[in-house]
């Protein structure tokens, strides 16, 4: 009896393990197997690399080289506005902060991580991008650089709080060796504890790189929309996933169109695989314990 | 004749409201070792890092009287406390070791100092590691990590590390404390031999080393200098009471 | 020397500076939201459903909707999370496995939401023909859910001290005893956390529900896991990219927006509060 009991729940735990390996392969099965249709139609060197994404033309044409433009600029403008402020603010927190100020600061910044992104959406469209029009007397504020920055906001909590982490987990002693060999508070900062923490501050922008590229309501409501190479930062783009959230609604399933916005999924998916490639493969020792 | 290296004069040092050092005199001479015994929570260590003025980095510190390095008074108001802690190394309780290669630890001080060529760098490690015996068994790895290195090893790293600075005076915090006995054994002997280029300070909970090392000794009380004297009158005359009860393990 | 001086006293200002930059940034976004999201709220903005093609009247429906949302995918995700975990903690064989769904579980938290969206209206609404409905987007939900709470559990339950089981298991007791009596209890304000934070995050999501659950516009409340459902986040994203009166429409979005955040940040406040109480009070 008590054998059986043993077995059932050992059994249970073993299936819900199997099952979320399913879910995975399910979700990448789900993806590449309408996504993958497109090429028997379009070559992917064609739908990777030329600049014509004419979906609802006739004939269609998925050149799909300025949405992944769209996406990688701008989450690379969102992380040149995020870095500074979120390592800077980050080693305020960890090295500089007295223990009280830390105790107040540090949740604050860990309830900013958790705001939707569709609240950041909104922030941008009714109020940023108005005023990004203004100031730079613009034709339109729902563009790259509003995108970027609004992007950035969103995800420099996120950066902060992992690489605070990184940097209060070094041991204390490191920061007595290095102040007692007469290093200045900011040698210290710079040569002994930001080494000793740079896999979790590597952890953290890769983890805000992610949620950059892969955020959909800000881009779909803030970056304008057009799909082109942008020529300034105050021009409109499309990156990939607004470009799946706002077209899907006007597919048919199983059309051309339909396999191309799963084709831009699995593009998005391999980036951000990569990137879970490089964090894994930088945290591999660490996982030993 | 011996001569004064660092000392204190009337020093007197809070932590918020508690008075943990009541009015220390405390000598200690060049190329001599200087022993700091005492019961646990006395305030050895805080006495030692008020020579290297690490004690500065709690906020509710407040410390009045002198310390001396080589006729300077290192808490006057100009002083550089980084050239200060830059002359007088310390190596601690546990080895810490910075997570990087062997090399660039004992460069470290030289580095942030920004006023050595890459050369001289090279030779100072070199000799730094000679110094704390510890080149023969890294050489051919200067570039391997240091969290590599056994624990003695890593504190003899540690020693090269502070030594790379060339300092005056070196602090020693129970620093055989988290060792076996053969890396105890390794690293009391390269005291003894560092004391001709350097004055050594060293707080022990180890009475036996301290009568095998130092020249002097220091036992310290509550916070008080109960009795400072050559190593052998201590051990053999000790003119206090309570040194004597210490010494003999009736308290500590 | 006094170069180095300088550069530290420079550096320690620019730290400074980002901390203020960035404080600055964020105190401006809550504040926007804030003022123009409290002066829509009212008892009747939250118990209303909306009127007049959402350009007056409440968000009862989308309030409901995301909570049923929220606890369904709950009600899917934390068994099969839970179990997970106690998988990976305490059978953990073959060790192969171990390390295949360990690379699954961070793959899994990496992936955008929108591709769960995807996903799920390829699987759940296409395939199975759930359609678009509550089900759909709960199912999503959960799955999008899943990583995040079972990296949370397994931590939870390796904070447990192993002394805890080994003292049960050398008392004789059984894995499945040691788990339920000893381990489970002393891990769950732990796990707690997590799932809190979890119900936080789900809640907030927009794109996975956009194909899957989500309606614009619905003035009744669903009748069973078929029915489409309005949910808050997605309410925002309709008030500001769909109909025609913007200047109606955009404050009611700010107060949904503030309802949201209200809502989202009491669940994290929650979580916070709990696990700091929790580290407060336990005993080893
Ligand atoms: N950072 C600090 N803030 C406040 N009080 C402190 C601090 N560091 C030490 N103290 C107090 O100062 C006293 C002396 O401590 P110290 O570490 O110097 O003792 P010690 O003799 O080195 O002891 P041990 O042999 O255990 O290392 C103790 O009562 C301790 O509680
Ligand atoms: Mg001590």
């Amino acid at each position: 009896m008590k054998d059986i009991k043993e077995k059932i729940f050992q059994t249970i735990a073993y299936l819900a393990a199997l099952l979320t390996v399913i879910c995975l392969l399910a979700i990448i099965y789900g993806i590449f197997h309408d996504g993958l249709s497109l090429f028997k139609v379009v070559s992917w060197k064609d739908f990777l690399f030329t600049n014509n994404w004419y979906p609802t033309h006739y004939p269609p044409s998925f050149g799909a080289w300025a949405l992944i433009i769209g996406s990688l600029t701008v989450t690379l403008g969102a992380l040149i506005i995020a870095l500074p402020l979120s390592l800077g603010s980050a080693i305020f927190i960890a090295e500089i902060a007295s223990p009280r100020l830390r105790e107040i600061v540090k949740p604050i910044i860990e309830l900013l991580a958790g705001i939707p992104s569709v609240v950041y959406g909104l922030f941008g469209m009714a109020f940023l991008a108005p005023l990004i029009r203004q100031w730079f007397s613009l034709d339109t504020g729902l563009n790259l650089f509003t995108s970027s920055l609004i992007l950035g906001i969103m995800v420099i909590p996120i950066i902060c709080s992992i690489s605070e982490d990184a940097m209060n987990s070094v041991p204390h002693s490191i920061r007595e060796a290095s102040l007692a060999l007469g290093a200045t508070k900011s040698e210290t900062i710079f040569k002994a504890v930001i080494p000793a923490a740079k896999k979790g501050i590597i952890g953290s922008i890769l983890l805000g790189f992610g949620r950059a590229i892969g955020e959909t309501m800000v881009v779909l409501m803030v970056s304008g929309g057009a799909a082109q190479i942008p020529k300034s930062i105050f021009e409109p783009v499309r990156p990939l996933t607004s470009t799946i959230a706002a077209e899907m609604g006007e597919t048919i399933m199983g059309d051309l169109h339909y396999n191309a916005l799963f084709a831009l999924a699995i593009v998005l998916l391999i980036i951000t695989f990569f990137s879970n490639l490089i964090t894994e493969i930088v945290f591999r020792p660490k996982r030993q314990k | 004749m011996v001569e004064k290296q660092i000392w204190t004069s009337n020093l007197n040092l809070w932590f918020g409201k508690n008075h943990i050092l009541h009015n220390i005199n405390l000598e200690a001479y060049k190329n001599n070792i200087t022993a700091i015994i005492g019961p646990s929570g006395c305030g050895k260590s805080t006495l030692l890092r008020c020579f290297n003025r690490m004690n500065d980095l709690i906020p509710d510190m407040e410390l009045t009287g002198k310390v001396y390095l080589g006729n300077k008074d290192i808490y006057a108001p100009k002083t550089d406390v980084y050239a200060v802690r830059a002359s007088v190394g310390m190596v601690f309780q546990k080895p810490n070791p910075f997570p990087k290669s062997i090399y660039h630890n004992v460069a470290y001080g030289l580095q942030i100092q920004a006023k050595y060529t890459k050369s001289e760098i090279k030779e100072r490690v070199e000799e730094s590691l000679k110094a704390a015996w510890l080149w023969d068994e890294v050489k051919d790895r200067l570039h391997h990590s240091a969290m590599s290195l056994s624990g003695g090893q890593q504190q003899r790293l540690c020693i090269a590390r502070a030594l790379a600075n060339k300092p005056q005076v070196l602090l020693l915090d129970e620093p055989t404390s988290a060792l076996d006995p053969q890396s105890t054994a390794k690293i009391e002997e390269l005291c003894l031999s560092l004391k001709n280029s350097v004055t050594i300070l060293m707080v022990t909970h180890n009475v036996a080393q301290a009568g095998r090392i130092s020249d002097y000794t220091a036992f310290l009380y509550l916070g008080e200098l109960v009795e400072f004297g050559k190593t052998e009158h201590i051990f053999t005359v000790p003119k206090d009471k309570r040194t004597e009860e210490y010494l003999t393990g009736v308290f500590g | 020397m006094n170069r180095r001086k300088g550069k530290n006293t420079f550096w320690i200002m620019m730290m400074t500076l980002m901390l203020i930059f960035t404080a600055g940034f964020l105190v401006v976004f809550i504040v926007r939201i804030i003022s123009l999201g409290a002066p829509v709220l009212s008892w009747k903005f939250i118990v209303e459903p909306p009127r007049e093609a959402m350009t007056e009247g409440g968000i009862f429906p989308a309030l409901m909707g995301t909570f049923l949302l929220t606890a369904l995918a709950m009600i899917f995700a934390l068994p099969s999370g839970i179990f997970t975990a106690i998988w990976l903690t305490h059978y953990g064989k073959p060790a192969w496995l171990v390390n295949i769904l360990h690379i699954v579980i961070n793959t899994m938290a990496g992936i955008p939401s929108i591709i769960f969206g995807l996903f799920g209206m390829a699987i759940f609404v296409n395939l199975m023909g759930f359609k678009v409905s509550l089900l759909s987007g709960s199912l999503t939900l959960a799955i999008l859910a899943l990583p995040v709470l079972i990296n949370n559990t397994e931590q939870a339950i390796r904070s447990v001290p192993a002394d805890f089981s080994e003292a049960s298991l050398a008392l004789g007791a059984t894995t499945r005893q040691t788990i339920s009596r000893v381990v489970f209890p002393a891990a769950l304000p732990n796990i707690l956390t997590g799932a809190i934070i979890s119900v936080g995050r789900v809640a907030g999501e927009t794109a996975p529900i956009m194909f899957t659950a989500a309606t614009f516009y619905s003035r009744r409340l669903p009748h069973s896991l078929q029915d489409e459902v309005m949910a808050l986040p997605y309410h925002i994203y309709a008030l500001m990219t769909e109909g025609t009166h913007p200047e109606a429409q955009v404050p009611i979005a700010y107060g949904t927006a503030l309802v949201l955040l209200i809502l989202v940040l009491l669940i994290d406040a929650t979580a916070i509060i709990i696990r700091s109480y929790m580290r407060k009070k336990r005993q080893w």
